[in-house]
């Protein structure tokens, strides 16, 4: 495979468990088990370079998890992830130099700003890290160059963040995300925090960004109608697996997998002013005791015996995967 | 609006007096909501959407003030009443929902307990009675088994279960208006729709006014009869929600609209209308207009003299270009 048509990002099988064991002196005198929480198990897709893939699902589904999967903010406990055909569990690729290539973006823009530090310092701080820049005077130019690309002043490096809207703030978190010149950026419900006219705003700059710069997004978001907006490709999840994974247009006019419809059907809809809704019954399981088979066979109006004994895989081609018995039975 | 309105607002002003001067967080607001009528009240933070509803159930915090303006429930005018007897109101004849449902619960009695300490508080009834009644309601608000259910404590159930208790809580002393702040916004989307069916539910059943607070369209959309959209501790718009949503006369809350991303017709990759520049803050007001340095179509009289909401179709909104004469 050339490297032009090489996926960007390639996860196998990933999983990652968390122990939420009591501690150990509890465990010795109360004789209770080690307890593992399975946040994602069995995630595979792949991102192509400047597609924007989006991964959506309630909380507690594993969205972010994956997300900080792919930027080694938690190591894998299973599986594999490669990036630009690197699997980023081998040597090598834990250098500054690799990891410029991908960086993320957080949902709180109040939280992921050193309060304490001027804008132009953030803005730096990859640059003078990675050594982008040849002088302090090229450094100022970049992060001037910086600060005008996401819709900022130059000036405004002088600021602090408390200066700043939560809009303008999220505006300081992509510039600094684009410091190091990266291919990919993980985007972990940029938008949540933000008004909607405000993430109108954020959302039309990345799509700009996108368009100029050639980057790859994987935009993790519970908002449907926003995914719909910026999404090339969505992958559904539930309950730490992918259940469908389909392109946006796909995906939003003919849904398949019974949970995806399910959140599609829960969206309050502008256009249905006044109509009664079906809401859908029950909740999210506990995902320390996760239902045999189907993990949304408890939910689902169509789960039969096979459902609540056999765990369906994803099946079919990356444009439109669907992880379901009844749907590969064609029973829906 | 044929009924007698059940709660009237007129001219509400709430002020917070400060060290550089006084913020005015809410300006001239009024609006009226019958008898079972839903009216929902969007905006973006900080538009006083929160204040215009703590105010009316008088839980206003210091230094925070009603300066002007009079409420009135069914009548009768509640903005000045003295603590004692507004709280005798709260609860019994006014109930209150909000966000995070933990903090509307005591975390060390079991929801039972919290139920029937409400009910025996506003209504006049015994011990047994009140428990009979606290599980109706557990039910009436869809908890699956109350009877197992209404000895347990807040942290056994979850976040939607937890909500629903709340709503459970509001409905005790069987209030003319509930009074709800972005019941919804902790919850996820299918959790959502199911609190969203239910306060529509209660307010048809019982013929309870609600005034729900919200930043999410979508949930007005569903919800509402009729909506007012605020923009900087003023109404730029109020009417029938088809009419607001679908034929939106002030321009910010055409700019808001747009600035929705929806998926029925999505322009894919395409741009979202967007507002350029961010809500005014409270010590920056612009004269006339609030909304006119980001007005795309603002012309003279914009600058010089706030709007008063004027008539269009069935709505009032608050901008210039419905002006009879313009000058």
């Amino acid at each position: 495979m050339s490297a032009a048509d090489r996926p960007l990002v390639r996860l196998t099988d990933a999983g990652r468990d968390f122990d939420v064991s009591r501690p150990w002196l509890n465990r010795v005198l109360e004789g209770a088990p080690r307890q593992l929480l399975r946040a994602v198990d069995g995630v595979s897709f792949d991102v192509a370079r400047g597609e924007t893939l989006a991964l959506v699902g309630e909380s507690g589904c594993g969205k972010s998890t994956v997300a900080r999967l792919i930027v080694g903010l938690y190591p894998l406990t299973r599986g594999r992830v490669e990036f630009d055909g690197a699997d980023l569990a081998a040597p090598g690729t834990d250098t500054p130099a690799f990891r410029r290539r991908m960086q993320m973006i957080f949902q709180d823009p109040y939280a992921s700003l050193n309060p304490r530090w001027r804008v132009r310092d953030i803005v730096a701080e990859p640059i003078r890290v990675l050594g982008l820049a040849a002088d302090r005077d090229a450094e100022r130019e970049r992060v001037a160059e910086l600060l005008r690309q996401v819709g900022l002043a130059a000036e405004d490096g002088e600021k602090f963040p408390h200066e700043f809207s939560g809009g303008q703030r999220q505006r300081i978190s992509i510039a600094r995300a684009l410091s190091g010149n990266p291919e990919f950026l993980v985007c972990d419900e940029p938008t949540s925090a933000l008004d909607v006219s405000v993430q109108a705003q954020i959302l039309n700059l990345m799509t700009d960004l996108q368009e100029r710069l050639g980057l790859t997004y994987l935009f993790i978001s519970h908002n449907l109608a926003v995914v719909s907006h910026i999404a090339d490709r969505v992958g559904v999840m539930y309950l730490g697996r992918v259940v469908e994974l389909a392109q946006a247009e796909q995906l939003f006019a003919a849904p398949r997998h019974p949970y995806t419809r399910m959140l599609m059907d829960a969206i309050p809809d502008l256009q249905m002013t006044g109509k009664a809704r079906t809401p859908v019954a029950g909740e999210v399981p506990n995902p320390l005791a996760p239902p045999a088979g189907c993990a949304f066979h408890p939910r689902c109006p169509h789960a039969d015996d096979r459902c609540r004994a056999e765990r369906p895989t994803l099946v079919g081609p990356s444009g439109g995967a669907v992880a379901c018995h009844a749907v590969q039975e064609r029973r829906i | 609006m044929s009924a007698t309105p059940l709660l009237e607002v007129k001219g509400l002003r709430v002020e917070f007096p400060t060290r550089r001067g006084t913020l005015v967080a809410v300006d001239d607001v009024s609006f009226a909501i019958a008898p079972g009528e839903v009216l929902g009240v969007v905006g973006e933070s900080g538009a006083g959407k929160s204040l215009t509803g703590m105010a009316i159930i008088g839980l206003l915090e210091p230094p925070g003030r009603i300066a002007a303006g009079e409420i009135r429930l069914e009548g009768e005018r509640i903005d000045n009443l003295p603590p004692e007897r507004m709280r005798k109101i709260r609860g019994r004849r006014i109930g209150a929902i909000f966000q995070d449902p933990l903090t509307s619960l005591n975390p060390l009695y079991t929801v039972g307990d919290q139920l029937v300490e409400t009910i025996l508080t506003h209504l006049d009834v015994g011990k047994a009675e009140a428990r009979v009644r606290a599980l109706r309601l557990l039910a009436e608000v869809g908890i699956p088994a109350p009877e197992a259910r209404i000895d347990h404590y807040p942290h056994q159930f979850s976040g939607g279960m937890r909500q629903r208790v709340v709503i459970a809580l509001a409905l005790c002393a069987e209030p003319r208006l509930i009074v709800a702040d972005e019941p919804t916004t902790a919850l996820d989307v299918s959790i959502q729709a199911q609190i969203i069916t239910l306060l529509k539910r209660l307010a048809r059943d019982h013929g309870t006014a609600v005034m729900l607070i919200t930043h999410d369209m979508g949930v007005i959309a569903e919800t509402a009869d009729r909506v007012a959209v605020m923009y900087a501790g003023r109404i730029a718009e109020l009417g029938p929600v088809r009419e607001v949503i679908h034929e939106p006369r002030h321009p910010y809350t055409v700019g808001l609209m747009g600035s929705i991303p929806k998926i029925a017709g999505t322009t894919h990759h395409g741009r979202l209308a967007q507002i350029d520049g961010a809500m005014p803050r409270l010590n920056a007001i612009p004269p006339g207009c609030a909304f006119n340095p980001r007005c795309p179509k603002r012309f003279a009289p914009c600058t010089a003299e706030r709007p008063e909401p004027l008539p269009v179709g069935n709505a009032l909104a608050a901008c210039w270009l419905y002006a009879s004469e313009r000058r």
